[in-house]
């Protein structure tokens, strides 16, 4: 073997077997989440030194109970494993297993094995074998499944050394089949399959053949030969199951022969707690417990981090104001990018809050009961018990919550989810309802203990929600769609937390949003910030005109600059624009500059209140640059002399942003998720048309 | 009209009979929902649905609808 060679490897496994324990000891923080070609399941891979000789790649695998995929993720399993041209292509697989659940775990392994690439078994919390009464004859099992094992706990890096051990000599493994499908099933139709594709293992031909349409790198020749196969569809599916049956039998044979376990050392902790958490009264109460305390730190903790932010950000530009010299360069600095980075930055609190009670939730297995608990409700609505994740993740960012949505299997279920998650209150709204509240909602307590702004939010969250379930409802008549569900969800045992997977996965999701969304909000402040500070002729020469207006001969120099920015924003690009969408937005209560803060933020709401803060702060060039707030509250109304953002206008833009659908970045991912235009141009139209209706109403109502 | 899994009452158990092939999922079947093998309901959801089963020694949840096509022999 050559000094330092690279090899591939593909971590396999079931669902909570801790197979992303295992990643993280190995690949610690030199793991990263890239895209796999084409589609937008999250990759992950890092590097790790197996021997001083041997450096490893290793893929994290999502997690699936079967090489047949059911869903999105667990097709890539199938495709990393079977296509050659993969850059992921393994040289050698990790399958791991957990210590109870070996026997189905087996069954995943079995198909693995047969596919004739290198494979190891690594048996996770074997730390546990003992207090739940399980023993092994690990060389017994060794012989039967023509494998090397090794016993891991991974949360608690036992076995991980030798694992390492094991993998530097995995040219010499065994890469016998284990299932002799041929025989069992039809000798006949396996020989025909094996002569007409010679370079294939058996068992990959016969994937192939029965996962052809999740195959996507195979020519079109091979399509063909394949279709020549398939005929009788009815008898391939008969063989499916007759192959589940057969592997079953061979490994309830071994196991027979090497697995025991005495039930009477086993715990009955797990029944105790589902009686709890699944009850028909106090699993309710769990769970809205649970949701109540998430929501109320999204707001209370991470209220101090953002004004931390919000705080140091102003600073900063007024740092850079000052220091740097006076030119175009600083104010794009001052005014375009550091308001557009701050903007990103301050959304990390909450969505890491978020992330980490959902990751928790998770880890402890509690999230299976949500499920369990919530399916028959949502079924009602057109959705699945599993539609739960991506709500709740919507209140952080619908791009995660939309790809949560992948678990779903049945296609309706998954696509009225999809559909109706961006109407929960995602923390982009966030900033633009505070600010709104703050300005229009008086700070007074109700019987003593509630704060009205605090009940305006609530209310504005409990909005979304109903918006939400209503349009399913609504989508769930609507949509003609076969409705083919299959619905089987494992429930995980009970298990703590582990700090390490919670804080890799938190940082992991936070990186993504800001990478992800932060690219979007900061590219559209600083075009922002070029259409406010460029214009046409009238605003190149705006000083020239105003000064020389008679009625400005005597105005003191102050209330004169004021006048020309003023003129100027007018004249900019991005004030034409406000101006020309003017009349479609004068009936919902606002001007042209809150139309230019619409236009803006049709790309990410969040944009609206430093689109505000930069037309301010634009116009009021060189002056002392108070808070956002402070500066929309002196806002007049041009035309009445009162204030611009007062009750009838506020409520009716509160409406407009709890509806409309502001976020290019959600429609991407609609559009990559639904495999179509047709799902994100009807959550377009459909929310906008609403949005304006709603927000119509309300400025007549109030006004 | 014999038993199915879905009338199962909690903590009873039963066998699963042999099942047409069309009507259960190949993914069912990977979960360990084998004919032969003994089924014992755990919990049932609040609003009847869906059901919490051990079989095979997979703890899994799965909707009535499904349950009731599973035929058993209660023991």
């Amino acid at each position: 073997m050559k000094n330092n060679s690279v090899v591939n490897i593909a971590l396999v496994g079931n669902p909570n077997t801790g197979k992303t324990s295992l990643f993280n000891q190995l690949t610690g923080l030199k793991q990263k989440v890239g895209n796999y070609p084409g589609i937008t399941v999250d990759k992950k891979h890092g590097k790790c030194k197996i021997s001083d000789k041997l450096t490893a790649e290793i893929v994290d695998l999502p997690g699936t109970y079967s090489i047949n995929p059911q869903t999105l993720d667990e097709t890539i399993v199938l495709d990393t494993l079977l296509n050659e041209e993969n850059d992921s292509y393994p040289d050698l697989i990790v399958v791991v297993a957990e210590v109870e659940n070996l026997k189905r775990n087996l069954l995943l392994f079995s198909q693995i094995k047969d596919l004739q690439i290198p494979t190891i078994l690594a048996i996770n919390m074997a730390d546990q074998m003992e207090r739940k009464g399980i023993s092994i004859d690990l060389q017994k099992l060794k012989e039967e499944l023509k494998t090397e094992i090794v016993l891991i706990s991974a949360r608690k890096n036992i076995g991980i050394g030798q694992l390492k051990n094991e993998i530097e000599n995995f040219k010499n493994w065994n890469t016998e089949p284990i299932a002799n499908i041929s025989t069992k099933i039809d000798a006949e139709f396996f020989k025909d399959l094996e002569t007409n594709f010679p370079k294939n293992t058996l068992y990959k031909s016969w994937l192939l053949i029965t996962q052809q349409d999740y195959c996507h790198f195979l020519t079109n020749e091979q399509h063909a030969k394949i279709n020549s196969f398939k005929e009788n569809t009815e008898k391939i599916k008969k063989y499916q199951h007759k192959e589940t049956i057969y592997r079953y039998q061979i490994i309830n044979d071994i196991l027979r022969k090497t697995y025991k376990v005495d039930k009477s050392q086993a715990t009955d902790l797990r029944s105790k707690l589902d009686r709890v958490l699944t009850h028909k009264i106090f699993g309710y109460v769990i769970f809205v417990g649970i949701l109540l305390l998430i929501f109320q730190s999204i707001f209370e903790w991470a209220s101090f981090p953002m004004d931390l932010i919000d705080g140091l950000f102003a600073n900063l530009s007024e740092i850079a104001k000052n220091n740097l010299p006076e030119g175009a360069f600083t104010n794009l600095i001052a005014e375009g990018v550091i308001p557009g980075i701050g903007g990103v930055v301050i959304f990390i609190p909450q969505i890491a809050i978020l992330f980490l009670f959902i990751s928790v939730l998770e880890e402890t297995g509690y999230m299976s009961r949500v499920v369990f608990l919530m399916d028959k409700i949502m079924r009602k609505f057109g959705m699945s018990g599993k539609s739960i994740i991506p709500l709740i993740s919507g209140t952080a960012c619908a791009i995660p919550a939309i790809m949560a949505s992948r678990n779903i299997s049945s296609w309706k279920e998954r696509l009225i989810t999809i559909l109706v998650v961006p109407f929960t209150t995602c923390s982009a709204r966030l900033p633009v309802y505070a600010i709104l509240i703050a300005l229009i909602i008086p700070s007074k307590r109700i019987f003593g203990i509630f704060n009205l702004q605090g009940l305006t939010l609530m209310g504005l969250y409990f909005l979304g929600f109903l918006a939400a379930i209503l349009s399913a409802i609504l989508l769930h008549k609507v949509l003609k769609i076969e409705n083919k569900s299959l619905f089987i969800i494992e429930m995980p045992n009970y298990k703590l937390p582990s700090f390490k997977n919670v804080f890799y996965e938190v940082v992991e999701k936070t990186k993504a949003f800001i990478f992800g969304a932060g690219k979007i909000i900061l590219a559209i402040s600083i075009v922002l910030w070029f259409l406010a500070s460029n214009g046409t002729s009238s605003f190149k020469n705006a000083e020239e005109f105003i000064t020389s207006k008679e009625e400005n001969k005597n105005l003191p120099e102050e209330a004169l600059q004021k006048k020309i920015a003023s003129y100027k924003l007018e004249n900019s690009y991005i004030g034409k624009m406000g101006k020309t969408i003017e009349p479609v937005i004068k009936p919902l209560g606002y001007d042209w500059k809150i139309g230019i803060a619409l236009i803006s933020s049709f790309a990410a709401r969040e944009v609206f209140v430093g689109a505000l803060a930069t037309i301010y702060s634009v116009e009021s060039e060189g002056e002392d640059v108070g808070t956002i707030k402070e500066r929309m509250a002196s806002e007049v109304n041009s035309v009445t002399g009162k204030k611009r953002f007062n009750l009838p206008t506020g409520m009716s833009l509160l409406m407009f942003y709890a509806f409309a659908m502001q976020c290019i970045g959600t429609l991407a991912i609609v559009k990559r998720e639904t495999k179509s235009w047709k799902w994100p141009i009807l959550q377009l139209v459909g929310m906008g048309i609403l949005a304006y209706v709603s927000a119509f109403l309300t400025f007549i109502i109030f006004s | 009209m014999g038993d199915t899994i879905g009338s199962l009452k909690i903590g009873e158990v039963g066998v699963i009979e042999d099942f047409s092939l069309d009507i259960i999922p190949l993914c069912l079947l990977e979960m360990g929902c084998l004919p032969g093998k003994e089924v014992r309901l755990l919990q049932v959801a609040p609003l009847k649905d869906p059901l919490y089963i051990k079989v095979n020694g997979s703890h899994l949840a799965i909707r009535k609808e499904m349950a009731s096509q599973i035929n058993i022999t209660k023991l």
